[in-house]
C-alpha cells in the first residue's frame, strides 16, 4: 500500500501552513525519521519527519505552496516492491474524504522544531504591536472542503439557494458530511448574513464582511494598480505576518481601547538597578549571574501593580469576567520578519533576577523562532518597550485575551519640577491601553498609578 | 471484571442488536440483555413473519388469477393454514438464528433475562416477568444468565407492545393482537380490524386475500392516517374493490364475546350506533413503549408522552443512560431503531454522527397494493406555508406496470416551488416499497428536481414512474 503523507498539524490550532521546502525529491529513498520537508506556520518553521519507509513516489504539493490545509496529502511514499509510477497515478486531489481515516497517521507524524541560524540582533524590547497568539482550540465541526482545485462541495439544493440568494459558496462553512455545504448552512448564512454576497467582477464592496485574514478594505488588484508596475517588489506574507494582521485587526475591531499616560521619575529605579546588578555573583569567567534591565523592572512593577489592584488583572469573556490570581506578563520581542510575545508566568512571584534570566532565554529562542506555543500564548497583561528606538511615548494594541498593555517610552533627561524648582530628572513616559469591557477609566487609572508608584519607589519591588 | 462492559444494551430487537454490532465494531466491550427473542418483535412477531404471510397471499392471488396471464391451473387452488403459518415461523426462525450468529461473530455477550437498571452503571438481570408468546424460537446457546452487570453506558432498547383500549382487552382467543393474528390455527370466516395503520391494513389485506370477510374500523376520517390523503384514498378504493369494508370516523365502543364470535358496537361519531358481528377481532390501534420495570423512574429519566425523552443522538437527561427505537418515541419503525442505535453508539465513541432527521425516515405498508412514502405529505407541506409543485404519475402510463398486470397505482412527488427541494414522495401500487429508497437518497443528498430530471432511469422499470412524476411537477411529463 502506498502511504500518503499528510500536512501535519504542528500545533493544536494550526489549520494550514506553507510548504516551504522539500528536502527530498521524487524517487529518493526515505527512512523513518528522515526529515523530508519544511513547513512554515504562523509561528515557526518546522521539519516534517517521515514515519514510514519507502520511496518518495510523488510530491503532490510543490514547495512554496501557501496555505496548505492540515491533513491534505502532500506526498506519497511507495512501499518496497511497489511500482512508483503507479502510485503517482492515484487521485490525491480529494484529501477531504481521507482526512478522517488518516488523521491518526498525521498525528503520529513527528515534528521537530527547526533551529534556524540567528540572523540578526535581538532585543528584549518590542514594537508597539504584540505578537499574535491563538487561544481558541479548533472548532469541532469540519472545515469546508475543497478538492485542492478550488471546487466547493455543496449539495445541489445548497448551490441553488446560494445562487438565488446571491451568496458566495466559498464563504460558507459546510456542516454536512466531509464539510459539504448543505441546506442548513446556506439558510444560516442567508439569515445571519454571515457570507458575503457573490460579487461579479473583482471589485469588492466596502463594508461587506469578508472572511479574510485581514480585511484591507481594498482588493490586492486595486491596491497594486495604485503603484507603477515594477516600482515595487512583491513579497508574499509568511504565516507570522498573516497572524499578526488577523489578530491585531480583530483586536482593534472588537476591543474598545482607552489610553492613559503617566510620566515616571526613574532616578531611584536607575540607582537601584545599579546596586542590584553590582550585587550579582560572578562565575569563574567573570560573568555575572544576572543582569537586570530597566525593562525587567518594568515587567515586575506591572505584575505587582496588577495583583495589587483588585479588578485590574482580568479577562473579559461574553458571560463572565475572569479574575486571574497571578500576573502573566507577555513581553513583545521584535524578531526578524515580525514579533513574538513570550509570557513571563506568575511574574508577581518572580525575583528581578528570575525575570531577567527568563527574558534572556526567551529572547534568544524567540529570534530562532524556537518558542513553543505554550510559551507565547495567554497572558493577563503585556509590556511593549520602544525606548531604545528613541520613542518618547506611544500607544499599543491590546492582544487578546489580555485586557491591558503598557507602552514604555525612552527614559530621558527632562526638565522637571521638584520642590517648586525646575531641575533635571530622569523621566520615562508610559501609556497603558485598557480594554474598556474589562475595566473602566478609574480602574485603569488606579492600575497605572500603582505601577508608577512602584517604578518611582522601586524598593517596593524587592520586598 | 468479567461482568463489566463499556456498553450494555437492554433489548435485542433491531435497534438493540444493530447498536451492539456497531459498538463491537468500534471496539467497545458490549452486551445485549434479551428476555425472549433476539431480533425483537420485528423479526419474531412483526415485520418479517408478516411479510412471509403476505407473500403467501400474493402467490395465492396470482394463482387465482393465473388465467389472466394465460396459465391454466387445473382444479381449485386452496391453502393449508397450518403450513402457511409454519412457513412464516420458519422464515422468522432462520433470521432469529442469524442474529445469534451475528452476536457471536462480533463477540457480543448475550445475557438472557429481564434487566433493571439498579443504579447508574449497574444492571441487574433476573427471570423474565413476561410470559413469552409461544411458539418461541429456542434461546441461543452460550448466553450469560441472571446476575449483576456493570456498564459505563446503558442503552435502553426495549421496544413496544400493542396498545390496549380499556374494556376491549385482547384475550388471545376472540380478540387478537398481532401476535395471535400471525399464528391462527385456522383462518376465520369473518374479521373486524380495529385500526388502519400499517399493522391493521396488512392483516386486513392478508386475510381478505385468503377469503375472509374483513371490516376495517378506523376512528380517523382517513385510513393509513400518516400517509398522503390522495394516496390513502387510492389505496382505500383498491381495498374496497377487493371486498374489504372500510368504516372511517368510526369507533368500536364495546365488544360482546360469544362462544366463537364477537359482536362489536360501533359509534359513527355522529351519534349513530350499530352492531357488527364477526368471528374474530384484531386490535391494531397502535403500540406503546416498554418503559416499565427498568428502574427509569428511580433514576429520574425524563419521559415524554409515554416514551423516553432523548436528544438527537439518543442521550436521555441522565448521563450514561440512552434510549433508542420504539421506547424512545415515534415513528415506531425497525429501520428508525437501527439508525438511532448506530448514531447513539457513534456519539458515545465521540464520533460526530449526523442527527436523526425524522422527516427522512421512509414508511412502508405491505398491503395489496403496497404503500410507501417519505417526507412531507401535500397537506403537511401546505400547512407549513410552503408553495409546492406536485407531480403525479399513474401506473397505467408505465410499460413495466402494464406488463406486470399491475396498472393501478400512483407515484406522487412534492417539491418546494421556490427552491426545487424535494419535500416528499408518496406511492401506492405494486413494488413501491422497493422504489421509495431512490427518493430517500435524493432527499438526503438534497437534490433538486434538476438532478432527478437529469438522471437516466432504466427502461423498462417501475422506477421510470419516479422520473415521470418529477417531470410532471415541472410540466415536462412524457407519458400521460
Amino acid at each position: 500500500m502506498p502511504t500518503n503523507i499528510l500536512m501535519p498539524a504542528l500545533s493544536p490550532t494550526m489549520e494550514k501552513g506553507n510548504l516551504a521546502k522539500w528536502l527530498k525529491k521524487e524517487g529518493d529513498q526515505i527512512k523513518s525519521g528522515d526529515v523530508i520537508a519544511e513547513i512554515e506556520t504562523d509561528k515557526a518553521t518546522m521539519e516534517v519527519e517521515a514515519v514510514d519507509e519507502g520511496v518518495l513516489a510523488k510530491i503532490v504539493v510543490p514547495e512554496g505552496t501557501s496555505d496548505v490545509p492540515v491533513n491534505d496529502v502532500i506526498a506519497v511514499i511507495a512501499g518496497e516492491g511497489e511500482d512508483v509510477k503507479d502510485v503517482g497515478k492515484g487521485d490525491f486531489s480529494q484529501p477531504a474524504t481521507k482526512a478522517a481515516d488518516d488523521k491518526s497517521k498525521a498525528e503520529t507524524a513527528k515534528q521537530v522544531e527547526k533551529a534556524q541560524p540567528a540572523p540578526a540582533s535581538a532585543s528584549t524590547n518590542g514594537s508597539g504591536q504584540q505578537a499574535p497568539q491563538q487561544s481558541a482550540p479548533p472548532a469541532p465541526q469540519p472545515q469546508q472542503q475543497t478538492n485542492g482545485q478550488g471546487r466547493v462541495f455543496a449539495s445541489p439544493l445548497a448551490r441553488r439557494m446560494a445562487k438565488d440568494g446571491g451568496l458566495d459558496l466559498t464563504a460558507i462553512q459546510g456542516s454536512g458530511p466531509h464539510g459539504r455545504i448543505v441546506e442548513r448552512d446556506v439558510k444560516a448564512a442567508l439569515e445571519g448574513g454571515t457570507a458575503k454576497k457573490a460579487q461579479p467582477g473583482a471589485a469588492p464592496q466596502p463594508g461587506v464582511p469578508a472572511p479574510k485574514l485581514a480585511p484591507s478594505g481594498m482588493s490586492d488588484d486595486i491596491v497594486k494598480k495604485m503603484f507603477e508596475p515594477g516600482s515595487y517588489e512583491e513579497v508574499p506574507h509568511d504565516g507570522m505576518r498573516k497572524t499578526i494582521a488577523r489578530r491585531l485587526t480583530d483586536a482593534k475591531q472588537t476591543i474598545p481601547h482607552f489610553y492613559l499616560t503617566v510620566d515616571c521619575d526613574i532616578d531611584a529605579l536607575l540607582k537601584l538597578r545599579e546596586q542590584v546588578n553590582a550585587s550579582a555573583s560572578k562565575d569563574k569567567d567573570g560573568k555575572p549571574a544576572f543582569k537586570v534591565s530597566v525593562n525587567d523592572m518594568v515587567i515586575k512593577a506591572l505584575a505587582l501593580a496588577l495583583v495589587r489592584t483588585p479588578g485590574a488583572n482580568v479577562t473579559f469573556t461574553e458571560n463572565a469576567m475572569l479574575h486571574h490570581k497571578h500576573a502573566d506578563i507577555s513581553v513583545a520581542v521584535a524578531i526578524p520578519g515580525g514579533l513574538i510575545t513570550p509570557v513571563i508566568r506568575k511574574a508577581d512571584l518572580l525575583t528581578l533576577s528570575g525575570i531577567a534570566n527568563a527574558m534572556k532565554d526567551f529572547a534568544a529562542r524567540a529570534k530562532d523562532r524556537k518558542l513553543k506555543p505554550e510559551e507565547y500564548q495567554g497572558g493577563t497583561s503585556a509590556v511593549s518597550n520602544l525606548g531604545m528606538f528613541g520613542i518618547k511615548d506611544f500607544v499599543a494594541v491590546i492582544n487578546p485575551p489580555q485586557s491591558s498593555i503598557i507602552a514604555v517610552g525612552m527614559g530621558e533627561k527632562r526638565a522637571v519640577v521638584k520642590n517648586n524648582e525646575i531641575v533635571v530628572g530622569n523621566v520615562m513616559s508610559v501609556t497603558i491601553s485598557c480594554d474598556h469591557r474589562a475595566m473602566d477609566g478609574a480602574k485603569g487609572a488606579e492600575l497605572i498609578a500603582a505601577f508608577k508608584q512602584l517604578i518611582e519607589n522601586p524598593m517596593g519591588m524587592l520586598v | 471484571m468479567a461482568n463489566a462492559y463499556d456498553i450494555l444494551i437492554i433489548g435485542g430487537g433491531p435497534g438493540g442488536y444493530v447498536a451492539a454490532i456497531r459498538a463491537a465494531q468500534l471496539g467497545f466491550k458490549t452486551a445485549v440483555v434479551e428476555r425472549e427473542h433476539l431480533g425483537g418483535i420485528c423479526l419474531n412477531w412483526g415485520c418479517i413473519p408478516t411479510k412471509a404471510l403476505l407473500r403467501t397471499a400474493e402467490i395465492y392471488h396470482y394463482a387465482e388469477h393465473a388465467k389472466d396471464y394465460g396459465l391454466k391451473l387445473e382444479g381449485k387452488v386452496s391453502y393449508d393454514p397450518a403450513a402457511v403459518v409454519k412457513r412464516s415461523r420458519a422464515v422468522s426462525g432462520q433470521l432469529n438464528g442469524g442474529v445469534g450468529f451475528l452476536m457471536k461473530k462480533n463477540k457480543i455477550d448475550v445475557i438472557w433475562g429481564e434487566a433493571t437498571i439498579t443504579k447508574l452503571g449497574e444492571v441487574s438481570v433476573g427471570k423474565p416477568k413476561k410470559q413469552p408468546m409461544q411458539p418461541q424460537h429456542p434461546a441461543p446457546k452460550g448466553t450469560l444468565g441472571e446476575g449483576t452487570y456493570q456498564a459505563k453506558h446503558i442503552i435502553v432498547a426495549t421496544g413496544a407492545r400493542p396498545r390496549v383500549l380499556p374494556g376491549i382487552e385482547p384475550d388471545g382467543k376472540l380478540i387478537w393482537t398481532y401476535f395471535e393474528a400471525m399464528i391462527p390455527p385456522e383462518f376465520p370466516k369473518s374479521l373486524i380490524v380495529m385500526g388502519s395503520g400499517a399493522i391493521g391494513i396488512e392483516f386486513a389485506s392478508f386475510y381478505r386475500t385468503m377469503g375472509c370477510e374483513v371490516t376495517v374500523v378506523e376512528v380517523l376520517p382517513q385510513i393509513l392516517p400518516v400517509e398522503d390523503a390522495e394516496i390513502a384514498g387510492i389505496a382505500r378504493k383498491r381495498f374496497e374493490k377487493q371486498g374489504i369494508k372500510i368504516l372511517t370516523g368510526t369507533k368500536v365502543t364495546k365488544i360482546d364475546k360469544g362462544a366463537n364470535d364477537v359482536t362489536c358496537t360501533l359509534d359513527d361519531g355522529k351519534g349513530k350506533t350499530s352492531t357488527l358481528k364477526a368471528a374474530r377481532v384484531i386490535s391494531a390501534i397502535g403500540v406503546v413503549g416498554n418503559t416499565e420495570n427498568l428502574g427509569l423512574e428511580k433514576l429520574g429519566v425524563k419521559m415524554d408522552r409515554g416514551v423516553i425523552a432523548i436528544d438527537a443522538v439518543g442521550r436521555t437527561n441522565v448521563p450514561g443512560i440512552y434510549a433508542i427505537g420504539d421506547v424512545a418515541g415515534p415513528p415506531m419503525l425497525a429501520h428508525k431503531a437501527e439508525h438511532e442505535g448506530t448514531i447513539c453508539v457513534e456519539a458515545i465513541k465521540g464520533l460526530h454522527p449526523h442527527a436523526m432527521d425524522k422527516l427522512m425516515i421512509p414508511g412502508c405498508t405491505y398491503c395489496q397494493p403496497q404503500v410507501a412514502s417519505v417526507g412531507l405529505t401535500e397537506a403537511k407541506a401546505k400547512e407549513q406555508g410552503l408553495q409546492v409543485k406536485v407531480g403525479r404519475f399513474p401506473f397505467v402510463g408505465n410499460g413495466k406496470a402494464i406488463a406486470l398486470g399491475e396498472p393501478d397505482g400512483l407515484v406522487k412527488t412534492i417539491f418546494d416551488a421556490r427552491t426545487g427541494k424535494l419535500l416528499g414522495a408518496h406511492m401506492v401500487g405494486a413494488e413501491v416499497t422497493e422504489l421509495i429508497q431512490g427518493f430517500v437518497i435524493a432527499m438526503n443528498l438534497e437534490t433538486t428536481e434538476e438532478e432527478l430530471i437529469n438522471s437516466v432511469f432504466p427502461h423498462p422499470t417501475l422506477s421510470e414512474m419516479m422520473h415521470e412524476s418529477v417531470m410532471d411537477a415541472y410540466g415536462r411529463v412524457i407519458h400521460t
